[in-house]
């Protein structure tokens, strides 16, 4: 993923809710990520403060939160958690999973004044 | 001075000063930050609040392709959004395809950075085409294709292909509202492309393995590369193709009525 693209993305919920929520400034905003979002977290708190500039959330501190991977297990039918994308099943070892969960991307809430 | 509580310029962490910005840089909260779920209460400051959102980042453009789904299915046009790495071929392959389906109802959306080369290659078929160029943008999304699909008025029970801006990163992100995501690999990039980019081939319902006709020059595995989209994929379709000798092109002429048919029928 392209972190300056996600920031662009958060900076327009942001701007949204400042006019419909009235709120001058952001403090704090918590993301929750998944971890087969392919977010680069490192290059997201790069791109923050140079993408949130002139926005309400200028200088807000980010705070990420992880969400586990799921996926589905074709070969024994079940749903499991695995943190690595490629990962086997660990219920029966198979390697034929497909993802469900685990790319989430969204802004969980914001502290606002 | 810091803008929110009138701190000074630099933020003291251990033994170093790190000016305001560069704190926020490392995610560190300091004094009139991140105080816990009470908000924080500076001198001078009202209390904070704290606002659930609990909204996808993407959310608005999700919204828009779905807006444009609707459109497109009540329609029954079948739109594909074809996505693959710069110069696979994407744009040499829309042109036989073109050609080889013949008077069929068809439209096509190209994005690229700059430039109409490929909507001009397209127009010389015979086909309408609009380019969407997205400047530094890396990807199209759901607005551009919405405005798009605006002047092209596409035709009752016709496809619609809309060429992505090369690059196996963003546009697996953007949904556009298409029926279906075709990765486009050529037999040139190397075997471990899907496990490098997996989120755009767990994205796409078909993959399209072209330029087979190099791969003896290359030495390219086509069975390794089909088993590296079948690890990130376990469901996806694999055809292989040659635009330059139309090998494959059949049986993805037939994906394509298949898919038209079974559109047409919801
Ligand atoms: N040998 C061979 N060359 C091909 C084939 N398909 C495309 N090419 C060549 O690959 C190069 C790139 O083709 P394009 O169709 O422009 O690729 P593209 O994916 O549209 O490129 P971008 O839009 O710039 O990302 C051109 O030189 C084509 O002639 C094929 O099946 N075999
Ligand atoms: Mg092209
Ligand atoms: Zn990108
Ligand atoms: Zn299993």
């Amino acid at each position: 993923m392209h972190e300056l693209t996600l920031v662009e993305g958060i900076r327009t919920i942001v701007e949204d809710h400042a006019r419909t929520q009235h709120f001058a400034r952001v403090l704090v905003l918590r993301l929750e990520i998944g971890r087969f979002a392919g977010v680069e977290k490192q290059a997201l708190h790069f791109a923050w403060d140079e993408g949130m500039r002139g926005s309400p959330a200028a200088g807000a501190v980010l705070e990420i939160i992880d969400l586990p991977g799921q996926a589905m297990c074709i070969d024994c039918d079940q749903v499991v958690q695995i943190d690595d994308r490629f990962d086997p099943c660990p219920l029966c070892g198979g390697e034929r999973l497909l993802p469900q969960g685990g790319d989430e991307m969204r802004i969980k809430n914001m502290e606002v004044v | 001075m810091c803008s929110v509580c009138g701190c000074g310029d630099t933020v003291r962490v251990g033994d170093l000063d790190l000016s305001h910005a560069d704190a926020h840089r490392f995610g560190l909260a300091h004094h009139h930050h991140g105080l816990g779920p009470a908000g924080l209460s500076v001198p001078g400051l009202t209390q904070s609040r704290l606002i659930e959102v609990e909204t996808a980042i993407l959310s608005k453009n999700d919204a828009i392709a779905t807006e444009n789904r609707h459109i497109l299915t009540a329609l029954g046009v079948l739109t594909l959004n074809l996505v693959s790495s710069p110069g696979s071929g994407k744009t040499t392959l829309l042109c036989k395809t073109i050609t080889a389906l013949g008077d069929a109802p068809l439209a096509v959306i190209e994005g690229d950075q700059q430039t109409s080369h490929d909507a001009d290659r397209i127009r010389a078929t015979g086909a309408p085409a609009i380019q969407i160029n997205t400047g530094k943008g890396c990807h199209l999304d759901a607005q551009m294709v919405a405005a798009a699909i605006n002047d092209l008025r596409p035709r009752t029970g016709s496809y619609l292909f809309i060429e992505n801006v090369g690059n196996l990163v963003c546009p697996a992100a953007f949904d556009l509202g298409e029926d279906a995501k075709v990765a486009i690999l050529s037999v040139t990039e190397g075997e471990d492309k899907p496990l490098k980019y997996p989120d755009m081939f767990t994205a796409a319902s078909l993959a399209l393995l072209t330029k087979t006709d190099l791969a003896p020059h290359c030495d390219a595995d086509l069975s390794a590369y089909e088993a590296n989209l079948r690890r990130v994929n376990p469901t996806i379709e694999i055809l292989r193709l040659s635009s330059r000798t139309g090998d494959g092109m059949d049986a993805w002429l037939a994906w394509l009525r298949a898919r038209l048919a079974a559109k047409g029928a919801t």
